[in-house]
């Protein structure tokens, strides 16, 4: 055998695999379900959905499943400066720095770190998406207005821009939310643009645009579901980022003034001062983020290949 | 009457480290000359880590405790403060008389000192400095800029509508320099310790035009004087200043009038981030730093560091807001006097000190320190109660008012090591106590200030760290009359004729005995008014690395670095 | 392509003032005045009237903002309320530590995630392109502030490899030319204070470089991704060209397309956006300035310091659409 026959048999033998991964008889399959089939047999879609799911559960149920009141000082005075209590019966990981119990505080915590989430991210991508299409979809003056709209969000410091919402609109949960939100806007809207501008110059619109099919349609049919994988995958990133500047904007001291609702960004800087006597009080709630944040994105990341159209060939 | 005893022993307490410490340090200094057969341990280079940069380096336009620490070791005033304690002592003046009315001052002064710039140190020194302060124009007269002028002598040369207590200053001869007073004041002459009143050099002044505070829109520049050319008597001059990575660097004064300090050069350089200066003095970068955490007390000692443990001479309280002031929505729940008691019986402060604050901490039962004349032994108290608290409130058919609790974040005042969880304790405090609490956090300097300052919270967390033994200097600073015929805003502007008297009263009587007693007066009245409720006094602490000696904690955070040594 | 350049550049004027626009209206409206600012904690009205009078403050915002556009476009943006010092001084002794920081973690960024990325595509669905996924997530999950705690403990206390904090060790007295302070070490022949500074990039610049880290080996392997399934490298598979021709040619060039905006958007917003590690990493560049400015009300710092990050912005952004040309013909052609 020669090494050039070796390399025309992998390749073959690639594009085999390729071809049977698509059961025969497809084409009459809608996409979302041929896509949920797909997904069903990839192991990291597994791993992610899992984690989702538990996390979704965890947060729906939080009440029923926190052992104590995640708002009760139970061993507050035990606490003194340098000892916090560790884990024990009844308290399996011990007290946070206010003596409450840090197991429920982490249960309950998933709901708001789900909402502020979910919340800030939704409300970036639609803003952001529709500039991107605005601009994405019309091209000439359009575009440049709106892009060089965009180059101005952009060009100021996100966190910046966080931190005068937060003082503009006081300090609450929600502003914090609209924050986040503001700093993913131009994200999207860049990304979504700069992919429909790929596609839009690509053979298959061209040759719509040949055939006399409507721009609208062109578009909205054909360029825009093909420009949303790159933007399925910064939202899902955008999901565990917006958690983890939730975190930063607590670590600034301007995350929610209501310190005593849990919140893993917010526990974790609250944490900090607290690093030497014990570290567990930031350890866990930073290894949610990190698990939860995985978890999205590993979903998010087969979710993609899944709903992306050339893959189904 | 009864803390006197005590008074005395802490004050002979304090006089014992102070001879122990200097014991040690001879003994280490014999045991250097015996080795190395040469002179004491001195050179080497001390690097510090600060919590914020100075504002500038003109201790006249001061206010702030960064820009104090600074000025210490470069600037020198008629009186200094006593070596760890809290006590005016002669520094550039070798002592002073006062005449039988209480409005002549005759400091005689110390001979043979030159400022940095070589000038000499002379009674028309003295004058110039103290005319400088009463004739300040146009933008050195706002409150942030001469706050510590304003906050002693009142007015200035060009406001006659507010008096200044200052009325001359007159160089008799080269060494005695005579002020004249309008009015008795109690904070008078102890105030003259404060880094405000150093005597910095004439000629540098005007070479550099320090009074020239400009600008333009939107800004407020500092002269040249301040920001590049401090020149004072002190144990070290300045040297440089980095801006772009907030180090400042003082040298050693060979020609220093007093012991020659030991450290060749200090460098103040800002780390703003609590954990990243714990870090830094791990890995060896910096020497040491201010504002140690409580929770780190224990640990950085078991790791060898030194903690230095300054004696609490600070006040923290929840201040109360009756809604009196003008333009901001207040509640006015807290005009009644239950309410009030409410608030006061509903906090667990025996919890806050044990669990919070660090060991030394005390309770307080009024609006300042044990240590300081005038201090009451019989204020009325409020204990923890949460059922008389629910009680007082039902009676006062308040059940359920809701009250905007601010506080600050991301800082760590030496009477405040952590606000969010002191916050948190008393937010808990008073929801089980029957109230409805809206929280409101904003950064500290200015947002918080701003707002707590005029009047937009309902209840708020402050505190204060008193900058010379004197009772004024903490009730005075809170509750006295202002020119309106008011309490401060932060207060809600209440009128009560009672305090404002007595302590005005207090603040003009020249005898200390009777001036002592009137300040427990006001204190009693103080604390039946209940305009805020005390909470603690806690002790602040430094921390430097194992190689460092002879760095003396001061209660009023007033550390002098000449006497320090630094062993490789 | 030079009349594209000119184009562009042509464009900046209308964002500037666009921007400029945005900035002055939106930093009045945040509560609490640049007076009050500077007057501070007990300032009274008479006084914050007398301060707005003497700096104009009182004026029309339309009167303050032509004045204020009027110095600007001769650099002149005033002087810091902090530090008292012209705003255009302390941008230029600023900006170098923020660009020096900025190209350390994008070249480890990049160094890191393209190679990573492309084998993560290569070895689609096996263990390597699991492990390169979640590996480079992990930095991106982890609150900058809670990595820098952790790298710090690693090699600064624990190890004692690395500077934890700061640009130069303070004790080293090195001589300052263009505040790149590598650079002046080079240039100096201080070779000592050049490998310092060095070595006080690399936990800010790592931590820093964590994100688009992430993002550029996520990109990276999407697009190979994409592009091993375009229909032209099929095609040039399915007509037996040689593997290593195909992926240079078709794969890595059209999967470098998408990854260049990424590289450019990134750049764009670390040097702009390193406001929180240059602050927990106590590093002298621009974003602590901003900062520290923003809570301070430094009005005149913002305004100053963001316009003149969006220039250096845009031209960066600039640089990232001419590499699109250059990479992608369809574009030129435009």
């Amino acid at each position: 055998m020669t090494a050039m026959g070796d390399l025309k048999r992998q390749r073959i033998d690639e594009l085999a695999a390729r071809a049977g991964q698509v059961p025969e008889g497809e084409g009459g399959v809608s996409l979302t379900r041929s896509a949920y089939r797909r997904l069903r047999r990839n192991p990291v879609a597994i791993t992610g959905a899992v984690i989702v799911v538990v996390f979704l559960l965890v947060a729906a149920f939080a009440p029923l499943l926190a052992p104590r009141d995640p708002y009760a000082q139970y061993l507050l005075g035990e606490i003194r400066p340098g000892f916090i209590p560790g884990g024990r019966e009844g308290f399996l990981l011990g007290a946070d720095e206010l003596g409450r119990d840090l197991l429920s505080r982490l249960i309950v915590g998933s709901r708001q770190s789900l909402l502020i989430g979910v919340v800030s991210t939704v409300l970036g991508v639609v803003v952001g998406m529709a500039l991107g299409v605005l601009a994405g979809a019309f091209g000439g003056w359009v575009d440049t207005v709106v892009m060089r709209f965009i180059d101005i969000l952009l060009s100021i410091p996100g966190l910046l821009m966080a931190i005068s919402i937060s003082v503009l609109l006081g300090q609450n949960q929600y502003s914090l939310m609209i924050a986040i939100a503001v700093t993913q806007v131009p994200i999207f809207a860049r990304l979504l643009r700069g992919s429909m501008l790929a596609q839009r110059d690509s053979d298959y619109a061209l040759a719509a645009r040949a055939l006399g099919i409507r721009r609208s349609r062109i578009v909205f049919g054909h360029v825009l579901p093909n420009s949303l994988s790159p933007v399925i995958v910064q939202a899902t990133l955008s999901l565990a980022t917006a958690i983890i500047e939730a975190a930063a904007l607590s670590f600034l001291g301007l995350g929610d003034p209501d310190l005593a609702r849990p919140e893993w960004g917010a526990m974790l800087s609250n944490a900090q001062d607290f690093l030497s006597v014990r570290p567990e009080l930031a350890v866990y709630p930073a290894l949610c983020i990190i698990v939860v944040a995985l978890g999205f994105t590993l979903l998010g990341e087969s979710l993609r290949e899944a709903l992306d159209p050339k893959f189904r060939r | 009457m009864q803390r006197r005893p005590q008074r005395v022993l802490a004050a002979s307490a304090a006089a014992l480290t102070a001879v122990t410490l200097a014991a040690c340090a001879s003994s280490d200094r014999e045991s250097g000359s015996g080795e190395g057969g040469g002179e004491e341990q001195t050179g080497g280079t001390l690097v510090f880590g600060a919590a914020g940069d100075p504002a500038m380096l003109d201790p006249a336009f001061g206010s702030d405790g960064e820009t104090f620490r600074v000025a210490r070791q470069i600037h020198e005033g008629l009186l200094g403060n006593e070596l760890g304690g809290t006590e005016p002592v002669p520094e550039l003046a070798e002592d002073y008389e006062v005449s039988e009315d209480g409005l002549e001052y005759t400091f005689n002064l110390r001979q043979g000192v030159t400022f940095h710039d070589g000038t000499d140190f002379n009674a028309e020194a003295v004058c110039f400095n103290f005319d400088r302060w009463y004739n300040f124009e146009g933008l050195a007269q706002s409150p942030s800029a001469s706050y510590y002028y304003q906050a002693v002598f009142g007015g200035f040369a060009s406001t006659p509508d507010t008096p200044s207590v200052y009325e001359s200053c007159e160089a008799t001869d080269e060494n005695t320099a005579v002020i004249r007073l309008t009015q008795v004041t109690s904070k008078f002459p102890s105030a003259l310790a404060l880094p405000a009143f150093s005597i910095q050099s004439p000629e540098a002044l005007q070479q550099y035009d320090a009074d020239n505070l400009s600008g333009s829109e939107d800004s407020l520049s500092y002269s040249e004087y301040a920001l590049e050319h401090p020149t004072g008597t002190g144990p070290f001059k300045f040297e440089s200043w980095d801006r772009g990575n907030g180090e400042v660097t003082i040298v050693r004064n060979e020609d220093y009038w007093g012991d020659a300090p030991l450290l060749d050069e200090i460098i103040f350089r800002t780390i703003s981030d609590q954990n990243t200066r714990r870090q830094e003095l791990q890995a060896g970068s910096i020497d040491g730093y201010d504002f140690v955490a409580p929770a780190d007390y224990q640990s950085l000692e078991d790791e060898g560091f030194q903690v230095l443990v300054r004696d609490p001479f600070n006040i923290l309280y929840l201040g109360f807001n009756g809604g009196n002031v003008p333009g901001t929505s207040a509640n006015p729940a807290l005009q009644d006097p239950r309410v009030r008691q409410a608030i006061a019986h509903a906090i667990d402060r025996e919890t806050i000190v044990n669990s919070l604050l660090p060991e030394g901490a005390e309770a307080a039962t009024q609006f300042m320190p044990p240590t300081v004349d005038g201090w009451a032994e019989d204020v009325t108290t409020y204990e923890y109660d949460p059922d008389r608290a629910r009680q007082l409130l039902q009676e006062a058919g308040a059940e359920g008012t809701t009250l905007r609790f601010y506080y600050p974040t991301e800082v760590s005042r030496p009477y405040l090591p952590d606000p969010a969880a002191l916050f948190q304790v008393i937010n808990q405090n008073l929801t089980d106590a029957g109230f409805t609490i809206e929280p409101v956090a904003l950064p500290w300097n200015p947002d918080y200030l701003n707002a707590v300052q005029a009047g937009q919270a309902d209840i708020h967390l402050l505190g204060w760290t008193g900058d010379y033994n004197d009772a004024y200097n903490f009730i005075g600073t809170f509750f006295a009359e202002a020119s309106n015929g008011q309490a401060s805003a932060e207060f809600g502007a209440f009128s009560n004729p009672e305090i404002f008297a007595a302590l005005a009263e207090a603040d003009a009587e020249p005898d200390a005995s009777a001036r002592t007693e009137q300040y427990q007066e006001a204190n009693r009245l103080i604390m039946d008014y209940l305009p805020g409720v005390p909470i603690s006094h806690s002790p602040p602490a430094l921390v430097v690395a194992e190689n460092v000696q002879g760095l003396e904690p001061s209660p009023l955070t007033a550390e002098v670095f000449s006497t320090v040594s630094i062993s490789d | 392509m030079l009349r594209f350049i000119v184009r562009r550049l042509l464009q900046l004027i209308p964002i500037l003032l666009g921007l400029s626009v945005l900035l002055f209206a939106w930093l009045r409206a945040l509560p609490g005045g640049p007076a009050q600012a500077a007057l501070g904690e007990r300032a009274t009205p008479e006084a914050i009237a007398r301060y707005n009078e003497l700096f104009g403050l009182d004026q029309p915002l339309i009167v303050q903002y032509l004045r204020f556009l009027g110095r600007a476009v001769q650099l002149d943006f005033g002087n810091s309320s902090r530090t008292g010092r012209p705003v255009t001084e302390e941008f230029l002794e600023r900006m170098p530590g923020t660009i020096e920081l900025t190209l350390f973690a994008m070249v480890f960024a990049i160094g890191v995630g393209i190679p990573l990325g492309y084998l993560a595509a290569r070895k689609h669905g096996s263990w390597l392109d699991s492990a390169s996924v979640i590996g480079s997530l992990l930095g991106v999950a982890t609150p900058v502030f809670f990595l820098a705690y952790l790298l710090r403990l690693l090699f600064a206390v624990e190890l004692g490899w690395l500077p934890g904090s700061g640009r130069q060790e303070v004790r080293i007295d090195a001589t300052r030319i263009t505040n790149f302070y590598v650079l002046d070490g080079v240039l100096t022949r201080e070779w000592d204070a050049a490998w310092d500074a060095f070595t006080h990039l690399v936990l800010p610049g790592i931590a820093l470089g964590t994100i688009p880290l992430a993002i550029i080996v996520r990109i990276t392997r999407a697009s190979v991704l994409d592009v091993v399934n375009e229909d032209y490298v099929r095609t040039a598979n399915a007509k037996g060209l040689a593997t290593a021709t195909v992926r240079r040619r078709h794969v890595v060039r059209n999967a470098l397309l998408p990854v260049s905006t990424t590289i450019g958007l990134q750049t764009g917003l670390l040097l702009s956006g390193a406001v929180l590690t240059e602050t927990v990493f106590a590093f002298g560049g621009v974003g602590s300035a901003i900062f520290e400015s923003i809570f301070a009300r430094d009005f005149a710092v913002l305004q100053g310091f963001i316009l003149m990050l969006a220039v250096v912005y845009v031209l960066v952004n600039l640089l990232v659409d001419i590499s699109y040309g250059l990479l992608d013909p369809r574009v030129r052609v435009r």
